[in-house]
């Protein structure tokens, strides 16, 4: 299960090398997104797009807010 | 839809994936830095005073109103020991009797924006209300400045139709 996490959090395991991920729409990406952050909207997330990211290091889920 | 992504993740084999549920709206309210086209549009944590003076609730009205004016300023935000937002002190309640404290005169609850809201929405806002400054605050509620009127280059009457979305609630 997915664990939802705080800022402090987001900090602490970017710091240790964690990827993350903005899953809204690419428009919304390059309009503003969090540094470091990679685009992987939620529509075309599979496992070819998934592909990109390393499995041995941490994966950070965020979108525009609580949604 | 941060869930559902994390979820995915995981069907897909990652072992270790987090929810930021609180997302990116969040990280731009504690005033973090942001990439991207829009990253250079000033919003209204760029332009606000972070000199504003404050003060416990406890304290007394007589020593605020003196040090608030040897400030140069005509606001003092009223805040706990965690610098979260109690109240607000500005014109009337500063001329309050010396003698009382800070949260008897304070106005409770003002209102507040986050460090993401649009310069034109705030500006619309005190425009609205006569007012010539809001307080910035974070998701928690913490202080970070003060946008002033003045600092807004947005010309009175030729502002959009106020937006509510980066209204504080914390």
């Amino acid at each position: 299960m997915p664990t939802t996490i705080q800022i402090a959090d987001v900090q602490r395991l970017i710091a240790a090398g964690a990827q993350l991920v903005e899953v809204l729409p690419s428009n919304l990406y390059h309009d503003k997104h969090i540094p470091g952050a990679i685009s992987l909207p939620l529509e075309q997330l599979d496992a070819k797009s998934a592909g990109h990211l390393r499995r041995d290091r941490p994966v950070i889920t965020y979108c525009h807010d609580q949604q | 839809m941060s869930a559902r992504a994390a979820w995915r993740l995981e069907l897909l084999g990652f072992d270790r994936v987090y929810r930021y549920q609180p997302g990116k709206m969040d990280w731009m309210a504690h005033d973090l830095p942001i990439d991207g086209t829009e990253a250079n549009v000033p919003r209204s944590g760029d332009l606000a005073r972070h000199d504003l003076p404050t003060c416990g609730p406890d304290d007394r009205m007589g020593d605020i109103a003196s040090r608030v004016k040897a400030e140069g300023w005509d606001a003092c935000a009223v805040v706990n020991a965690e610098h979260v937002v109690l109240g607000l002190l500005r014109g009337a309640e500063l001329s309050a009797d010396l003698e009382m404290i800070a949260a008897r005169v304070m106005e409770p609850g003002p209102k507040t924006y986050r460090p993401y809201a649009s310069l034109q929405t705030a500006a619309g806002y005190m425009d609205q209300h006569g007012l010539n400054g809001v307080l910035i605050t974070d998701s928690d509620g913490r202080l970070i400045g003060m946008l002033r009127r003045v600092d807004v280059q947005w010309p009175q009457g030729d502002l959009p139709p106020v937006e509510t979305s980066a209204a504080g609630s914390a």
